[in-house]
């Protein structure tokens, strides 16, 4: 193959994982601008959101339906469970505790969502079947083109919702201020229930683009990918919503490029298998020239 | 129009205040003056639900407050000007207007009340489309105020407004509390700046540990020796 459409076919790859780290760590970082936690069990939402594609998958196909609108069940489902973790976790843990123990309650949560599908849904990974039937376009795949395509329009439209609406300027104002924020009325509790479910329901649409991938699911899927995410998320600016979705996009194609590319560079001595190496090795370097992130800043701090 | 009545509150094993009671009657300036620590900014967080009293009650026109979830006094025609301005630093100064205004489903009302802000506050029209964490403390002050005002409300709880400003920013924040009053808003003002503060209002009360050492008119207590001597440096 020609190799400058290799290249800008690895490029699109990369774009497509990039998009899916984008909207997993747009969840990490909503939840952490808005009461400053990181929400360790945020990719086993990707997790619940796949189980719940793979049971409702063939229920659409039976109903006649197109079998990607399965997603709406999964991000419902998804929505759901980030309330519920939120309400009954860490909410409580949070009135009565420490930054630790909540963050000590997220790794926990995460563990008892694994092992909890693991229970519930045996270890073996279970098929979800077609979600799409699309052309290829040249030499890239539909599925992949689509992915990309959807994570952009979501991305713009969670812009649009956070500047834009007023539930979005509530959700500002508590990220900043929450007494403030009381005063001018907005409800904190259910600002921060809404911040919980729209992070999940991102998960889960980038379920949809995994499964749309990979067509099966695994208890422990969203333990790596929801990791990479919260890389990206600090590699953007953590609590920066643009900050994440740059993240994603640069850590899905450094992965991707690195894989195709890094072997022939170093003649072969790092093979492609060190892609993940690769990916963590720059959140270090960025972090220790910008602590913040790329487009975190530390002046909207307060002291 | 709002009567505090024997209000307890506690920080955990700190009694902060212990037993106050005050009223604010429809139209007047109330200052509440008193040391740093006497428990100012605790009683007007109180009144507005950011913190609950243990004992005691606040009624607001016939409603008891303590039964408001905090989000919703402002629905009340209640609003608080925090100590230290609060503005939101990460929105633009247009966006910190229409937060104060968040309760509103009126966009016409809103943007006629976001163009009063700016006829009554001529700097914040210049800098709307600034952060207001780029704004210098008289002017953050200035937006405080103004946010409050979004909603038309008919009590602010003002504290400390002149904090941290200088003595000419000092008489314009006066005066523009001067001129809410007139304008027929009920002010309850918490300052340590107690001459400033005895000066514009109606009826004050001295604030001492927690509880209500003096109240009366505030021309008396301007001239009152204790007051002047513990208070008023003179």
């Amino acid at each position: 193959m020609n190799p400058f459409l290799l290249f800008i076919q690895q490029l699109v790859n990369g774009l497509r994982v990039g998009s899916i780290y984008a909207l997993v760590a747009l969840g990490y970082t909503m939840v952490y601008g808005i009461i400053r936690l990181i929400n360790f069990a945020h990719g086993d939402f990707i997790m619940v959101g796949g189980y719940t594609l793979a049971f409702t998958v063939p229920l659409m196909v039976a109903a006649g339906m197109p079998a990607w609108l399965a997603v709406v069940a999964a991000i419902i489902t998804c929505a759901i469970t980030g309330i519920l973790v939120e309400k009954l976790a860490y909410s409580p843990v949070r009135r009565r505790g420490n930054r630790m123990s909540s963050l000590i309650t997220a790794i926990a949560m995460s563990l008892l969502l694994e092992n909890g599908a693991q229970v519930l849904f045996g270890a073996n990974p279970r098929g979800v079947g077609t979600l799409f039937t699309l052309p290829n376009i040249g030499v890239f795949s539909g599925t992949t083109l689509l992915t990309i395509v959807l994570g952009a329009l979501v991305m713009i439209a969670l812009q649009l919702f956070v500047n834009k609406t007023k539930m979005g300027r509530g959700m500002r104002a508590v990220s900043e201020d929450k007494e403030a924020a009381t005063l001018m009325g907005v409800h904190v509790n259910r600002t921060i229930a809404i911040t919980f479910a729209v992070g999940s329901a991102l998960a889960a649409v980038a379920s949809l683009m995994y499964c749309a991938q990979y067509n099966q699911v695994t208890t422990t899927m969203g333990s790596m990918l929801g990791l990479k995410a919260f890389v990206a998320a600090v590699l953007g600016g953590i609590g920066v919503v643009p900050g994440a979705m740059l993240g994603g996009i640069l850590i899905g194609v450094v992965e991707s490029l690195s894989k195709a590319y890094i072997g022939t560079l170093t003649g072969g001595v790092i093979t492609s298998a060190f892609s993940d190496a690769i990916v963590f090795a720059i959140l270090i370097v960025v972090l220790l020239v910008k602590p913040a992130g790329i487009l975190g800043s530390n002046a909207g701090e307060k002291v | 129009m709002l009567t505090v009545k024997d209000i307890h509150v506690s920080y955990g094993a700190i009694h902060a205040i212990k037993g106050v009671s005050l009223t604010v009657n429809d139209g007047e300036i109330v200052s509440l003056i008193g040391a740093n620590g006497a428990g100012k900014t605790t009683i007007l967080h109180t009144i507005s639900g950011l913190l609950r009293a243990s004992s005691g009650s606040i009624d607001y026109n016939g409603t008891d407050l303590a039964k408001v979830h905090p989000s919703k006094i402002i629905n009340l025609g209640m609003a608080h000007v925090p100590e230290g301005r609060h503005v939101f630093t990460r929105m633009t100064v247009e966006e910190n207007l229409r937060m104060g205004a968040f309760i509103s489903n009126n966009p016409a009302k809103v943007s006629e009340n976001i163009d009063r802000s700016y006829q009554r506050f001529p700097r914040l029209a210049e800098r709307r489309k600034q952060f207001a964490g780029t704004l210098s403390g008289g002017e953050q002050q200035m937006l405080a105020m103004a946010r409050a005002l979004m909603t038309d409300p008919r009590i602010v709880l003002m504290d400390e407004p002149s904090m941290g400003l200088s003595p000419l920013l000092v008489k314009e924040v006066f005066s523009i509390i001067k001129s809410l009053h007139e304008a027929g808003i009920t002010v309850l003002l918490v300052e340590q700046n107690a001459k400033m503060a005895l000066s514009i209002a109606d009826r004050a009360y001295v604030l001492e540990t927690g509880h209500i050492a003096m109240e009366g008119r505030a021309a008396d207590l301007l001239n009152d020796d204790k007051v002047r001597q513990a208070y008023l440096g003179a």
